[in-house]
């Protein structure tokens, strides 16, 4: 109840702070209902909102995929590029621009399968960028097909008794490979997903954020495990939230805990720094070191 | 005592009725209505206005951008 006594202020109505960032007229995305896909775009924005970067600074790369729409819905220089190649082509987006902040925002199967070879090299080399992997442990787009993410005994169209491929554990990939930021979250958790991408994009290296989404559609009902507000509610009480935990140590199993939390945080010098570093040692004078 | 009042925008053609705003709404503030849109999805509704505090959690989980909420009245 208000205090009827008070002084009270009128506010004037706010907009939706998502909706300056989208590309309006491409509404309704195309979305199913209790898809965790958008949900993890808010996060986004409020990211973006909060981090005061010069928006046309930032550049927005996806590619094939539920996940991969993003690229195409988001009002920012974006482009949506060929399957599992986001991360080549933020590489070179990078390397021509460097004052760019260059942001590959893709699914699990586009970016750990098709495109898998990439990130681990780009991890590896400390590219300047940020990872976004919406993982919904599964093939969306081209049907529910096992991807290297989902669970021992989930099933897909592929595996029709439940797959007994041994997934990847992404972050654990990220950390190995040599990012620099490494945090996972859910959908469920927009609060801490909205920080840990705000974190990311403040990081110079190749930063990783993974965000476990729903897939009502294929996942969850394949798997006979009910919407997307029923599986928000397992996230909900199966999270664990662990800062700081091993990355060998959360795996996951289906229908299993989920540790969440940021379980890196370091830092190492970017792919540009290591080449002008190495050049000036060899070249001296004669090399001017790149700065775009 | 409650210092703000807030209230929500719902978008309903753009509401999928998920009702992940109904469910993650901290104060309760919101149902699910027995109103349907043009596509057939049940819309949400701010029932108990009052209890409305703007904080936009709702906004943020909202996967269709359909609802979103802010502060109308701060009181001194
Ligand atoms: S198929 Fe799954 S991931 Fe793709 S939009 Fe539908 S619910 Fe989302
Ligand atoms: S703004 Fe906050 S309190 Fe109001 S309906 Fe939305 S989630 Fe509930
Ligand atoms: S979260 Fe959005 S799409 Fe889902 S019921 Fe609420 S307004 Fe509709």
């Amino acid at each position: 109840m208000l205090d009827q006594n008070a002084v009270e202020t009128e506010i004037p109505e706010k907009e939706n702070p998502v909706e300056s960032l989208l590309r309006m007229d491409r509404m309704p995305h195309i979305w199913c209902p209790g898809c965790g896909i958008g949900t993890t775009v808010n996060c986004f924005a409020r990211a973006l909102e909060q981090s005061k970067l010069d928006l046309d600074s930032v550049s927005i790369v996806s590619g094939i995929g539920c996940t991969g729409r993003v690229a195409g819905y988001l009002n920012l220089d974006s482009f949506h590029t060929t399957h599992g190649r986001a991360i080549p082509f933020a590489t070179g987006l990078k390397l021509a621009n460097p004052n760019l902040k260059v942001v590959v925002y893709s699914g699990d199967g586009d970016l750990f399968a098709i495109g898998g070879n990439h990130f681990i090299h780009a991890a590896r080399r400390n590219v300047d960028m940020t990872v976004i992997c919406v993982n919904n442990l599964i093939y969306g787009m081209t049907g529910g097909q096992v991807a290297p993410t989902t669970p021992v005994t989930a099933k897909g169209t592929t595996y029709p008794y439940g797959s007994y491929d041994p997934p990847f554990n992404l972050p654990y990939l990220a950390d190995s490979s040599g990012a620099v930021y490494v945090a996972r979250w859910t959908t469920y958790h927009v609060r801490h997903a909205t920080k840990a991408i705000k974190e990311a994009l403040a990081r110079r290296g190749f930063s990783f954020v993974e965000i476990i989404s729903p897939c009502p559609t294929l996942y969850s009902r394949r798997n006979r495990l009910g919407d997307g507000l029923d599986q928000m509610n397992f996230y909900k009480e199966n999270s664990v939230i662990k800062n700081g935990a091993d990355t060998k140590d959360v795996g996951m199993d289906f229908q299993g805990k989920i540790t969440v939390g940021k379980f890196v945080d370091r830092e190492r010098k970017t792919y540009r720094q290591l080449m002008n570093e190495h050049l000036t040692n060899v070249f001296g004078e004669q090399y001017t070191p790149y700065e775009g | 005592m409650k210092k703000v009042q807030g209230t929500v925008v719902i978008k309903a053609d753009r509401c999928k009725g998920c009702a992940f705003c109904v469910d993650f709404c901290p104060t309760d503030a919101l149902q699910l209505s027995d109103q349907y849109n043009a596509k057939g999805y049940r819309l949400p509704e701010l029932f108990e206005p009052e209890k409305c505090t703007g904080c936009d959690l709702c906004g943020l989980y909202c996967p269709d951008f359909a609802i979103h909420g802010f502060i109308i009245k701060k009181v001194a």
